[in-house]
């Protein structure tokens, strides 16, 4: 075994033990462990995607002695490095967007149960990405439920801890509904590990048995990962969740928080169902169906607020809508275009929540769309960047968003059924992105007379921007070399199964 | 169908049960209620997974007396599964209850609509 293989165990190991040890720690040194276990996951993982990159297979690494039925695993294959290395940059860029906001929004002897909060949150993300047992996929998921709900509430006012309340119900509703397709799921098979219920569920498939139970598994643990993800219907939590706790929390949340139980889901379809079982067993169209609806009500809910946080969180539940259309395709096209998406989203979407709160700051700390009239000439470079990720969301050439879309196109047309439908909702929603993006940036860019409020100069807050330039540079790097990491992704999509 | 339900009574009862707090969990507004569907629910999935595991005129899976055939006792791994969905239901539940106290401290009310609609007159 090559030591390379030690590591995806080791980062989540390591994720866990910060966790414990900030507990314990100041602020600030709470805040270096957080940094510096960034960072060691960042390498950890870069290491492991080169090294499954040059042997072109993925591998299993078995946690304690027991063999293949009885322990447990990790599997790590070339998409789980590649989630990993990018999950680990944008937290660490959200977090240092949101360092100065963090200060002044959270109490001072509570910040160190932040970065324990953080730790946690990346442990639970990794072991989603890299677990091969279903069970502790279920313990991790709740991890990360219970990390994200203090994230919402560690800013402590009315709004958050109602939000932070309702996340919980709709979370803890989707894990409900998921530990209960597992559990059937194991009743099924007799297994806990990916690899042997896939084994048993072709069996089953291929004699025709259990039929009924299989559906019901399989649509219990779609829902219930749906749920958590707030796909369109269950998204009543999100906007207040994501437009009151304070910004790196938003940007967290919605960048990556909902991409990991994405992320599990995929893995079940690939490496637990079997993508035919799965494709035949209807419940594919039904997330294409709310994937659809998601896109047009998210942005009609957007277009109608007039509150820029909760607008981008409204923005968020249209984009859920793609990458659920992708994924309820049917087709690795589809399936592609959602990885691609869910990187480029995750990009995109937490440079909106650190670039708003740069342009809230210059007035007046106002969130209302009317007080943000001229914003971007009192701060250059949170305009700039809001600019960068509008332009992105809505699809235009140069940005990540542009790619996602005509992967998602490309996917469509190479679908019979489905084309028609998805492309006329593809267009309906992109028009609508635009209406209420670009009325955004075009306010920000109107000019006012006379300062009401103060601008901002560069030197004040060069870390704030040098960590938009980075987020501009993620997205301008997704849009233009897009085409190593589609072929990482789709080598990646392969290896899964 | 009729005869299997029957004879799987344990796993019908789950069900019913899971449905009941499933639906309590969502539909109450008192925060307490919707607390005790979670839990509701999260006990009918470990008696779904006891009624599983278990098979009829077999033993715990605690050796004694020597007997070690495989034979003599029940299923272990749902016994395994069922204790650590307790832990976390058991912390899940610790968070509601915290969340609850902190509302009730601020809003006077156990009521989330009503708290929704007083966080709304606030306009914050």
């Amino acid at each position: 075994m090559d030591f390379v293989q030690n590591f995806p165990a080791v980062s989540i190991l390591l994720c866990l033990f910060a966790g414990i040890i900030s507990s314990g720690l100041r602020k600030k040194a709470a805040r270096s462990v957080n940094i510096i276990l960034i960072l060691i996951v960042t390498f950890l993982s870069v290491c492991t995607l080169f090294y499954t990159m040059g042997t072109g297979e993925a591998f299993v690494y078995v946690m304690g002695r027991f063999p293949a039925p009885w322990g447990n695993e990790i599997r790590a294959g070339v998409l789980g490095p590649l989630m990993a290395l990018f999950f680990c940059v944008i937290m660490l860029l959200s977090l240092e967007g949101g360092r100065k906001k963090l200060v002044d929004e959270v109490e001072e002897e509570k910040t160190f149960l932040y970065y324990v909060l953080m730790d946690l949150l990346l442990a639970s993300l990794l072991a989603l990405i890299y677990t091969n047992d279903l069970f502790t996929a279920y313990v991790f998921v709740e991890i990360n439920t219970i990390a994200a709900c203090g994230l919402i509430m560690i800013r402590q006012n009315g709004r958050t801890i109602e939000a932070a309340a309702r996340y919980m119900i709709m979370s803890l509703l989707g894990s409900g509904l998921l530990l209960m397709g597992i559990c059937m799921l194991y009743d099924l098979t007799g297994h806990l590990l990916m690899s042997n219920i896939r084994e048993q569920v072709i069996y089953l498939y291929s004699a025709g048995e259990y039929r009924i139970p299989l559906l019901v598994t399989i649509a219990l643990m779609s829902v219930g990962l749906a749920i958590k993800s707030a796909l369109f219907p269950f998204h009543a939590w999100l906007p207040d969740a994501y437009g009151y706790s304070t910004v790196s929390s938003a940007a967290v949340l919605s960048s990556l928080v909902s991409k990991g139980y994405i992320l599990l889901l995929i893995k079940i379809i690939y490496r637990v169902i079997g993508f035919d079982v799965f494709y035949n067993s209807r419940i594919i169209d039904v997330l294409f169906a709310f994937g659809l609806m998601g896109m047009i009500f998210g942005s009609v809910s957007a277009i109608r607020e007039n509150d820029v946080r909760r607008m981008i969180a409204f923005s968020s539940v249209a984009q859920i809508g793609y990458i659920y259309m992708g994924i309820g395709m049917g087709t690795q096209a589809g399936m592609t275009a959602s990885v691609f998406h869910i990187l480029s989203h995750a990009a995109t979407k937490s440079l909106l929540f650190i670039a708003a709160i740069g342009l809230t700051d210059v007035s007046g700390g106002s969130r209302k769309l009317v007080e943000l009239t001229g914003a971007a000439y009192r701060n250059k470079w949170a305009g700039a960047a809001f600019t960068v990720g509008s332009l992105s969301m809505v699809g235009v050439p140069l940005f990540s968003g542009f790619i996602s879309k005509l992967l998602f196109s490309q996917a469509a047309v190479q679908n019979g059924t489905k084309m028609l439908p998805a492309l006329i909702v593809l267009g309906i929603s992109t028009i609508l992105n635009a209406i209420y993006f670009m009325k955004t940036v075009i306010r920000i860019y109107t000019p006012v007379e006379s300062g009401k409020y103060k601008g901002i100069q560069f030197m004040k807050m060069k870390r704030y921007c040098l960590t938009l330039v980075c987020f501009v540079a993620l997205n301008v790097i997704l849009g233009v070399f897009s085409q190593p990491i589609v072929d990482l992704i789709e080598q990646g999509l392969v290896m899964f199964s | 169908m009729g005869a299997n339900l029957f004879a799987n009574y344990g796993e019908a009862v789950a069900m019913i049960l899971f449905g009941i707090g499933f639906g309590n969990l969502l539909l109450q507004s008192n925060l307490i209620k919707k607390i005790i569907g979670l839990n509701i629910m999260d006990t009918a999935i470990y008696l779904f997974l006891a009624e599983k595991g278990y098979i009829a005129g077999r033993a715990a899976p605690i050796v004694v007396d020597g007997v070690q055939s495989m034979e003599a006792y029940i299923n272990p791994i749902p016994s395994g599964l069922v204790l650590t969905g307790i832990v976390v239901s058991v912390s899940v539940s610790a968070l509601m209850l915290s969340i609850t106290i902190r509302l009730y401290r601020r809003y006077h009310t156990l009521d989330l609509d009503e708290i929704s609609l007083r966080l709304k007159k606030e306009g914050l």
